[in-house]
């Protein structure tokens, strides 16, 4: 099963989303990793 | 679902015990809750509580939707409103989806036939929804 390479900072996401023109998905969470 | 995000958005996951200010930041109050923003960090779609992964996956798309439609990209917002009111029928998103997939259809294009049909759609398929509500102004 594929898994979703999540990252951790926000603002070299918003600077990748930037460059990709893919917007950015944050998820904010509680859960235990 | 991995593949759709993966595709389609740069995905970043914040945990409260990790990074309490980024909650603060974007204003989030609850987990969890999930963002659509730009490469600006501008919020375009909000999420709030668990979901199933059908209402989920709408919940994204109807997301896209609104990003390309604050964009006036009103072709695409469209394409993507109604992948999710045709797609996802049952999904809790898809009478929004249905709602605003009439109205990116009505901005693209300035005919007021595309409200009513929305307006008809919603009467027919979601009659007890607020947007059958919101949209029972299109009807004539």
């Amino acid at each position: 099963m594929p898994q979703i390479a999540w990252q951790k900072d926000v603002d070299a996401a918003l600077g990748e989303a930037r460059a990709s023109g893919r917007p950015v998905l944050i998820d904010f969470s509680a859960a235990p990793a | 679902m991995a593949e759709f995000i993966s595709t389609h958005f740069i995905p970043v996951k914040v945990h409260i015990k990790e990074r309490k200010p980024v909650f603060e930041r974007f204003g989030a109050q609850w987990t969890p809750t999930v963002l659509v923003v730009d490469a600006d960090g501008k919020e375009h779609h909000r999420l709030e509580g668990f979901l199933p992964v059908e209402d989920y996956l709408a919940q994204l798309e109807l997301g896209l939707g609104k990003l390309q439609f604050h964009a006036h990209h009103f072709d695409e917002a469209k394409r993507r409103f109604q992948a999710v009111c045709n797609d996802h029928p049952k999904a809790g998103g898809a009478p929004e989806a249905c709602y605003w997939a009439g109205v990116a259809a009505y901005k693209g294009t300035n005919d007021a036939k595309h409200l009513g049909a929305a307006g008809e759609l919603l009467k027919a398929r979601y009659p007890d929804s607020e947007w059958a509500r919101k949209a029972s102004v299109w009807l004539h």
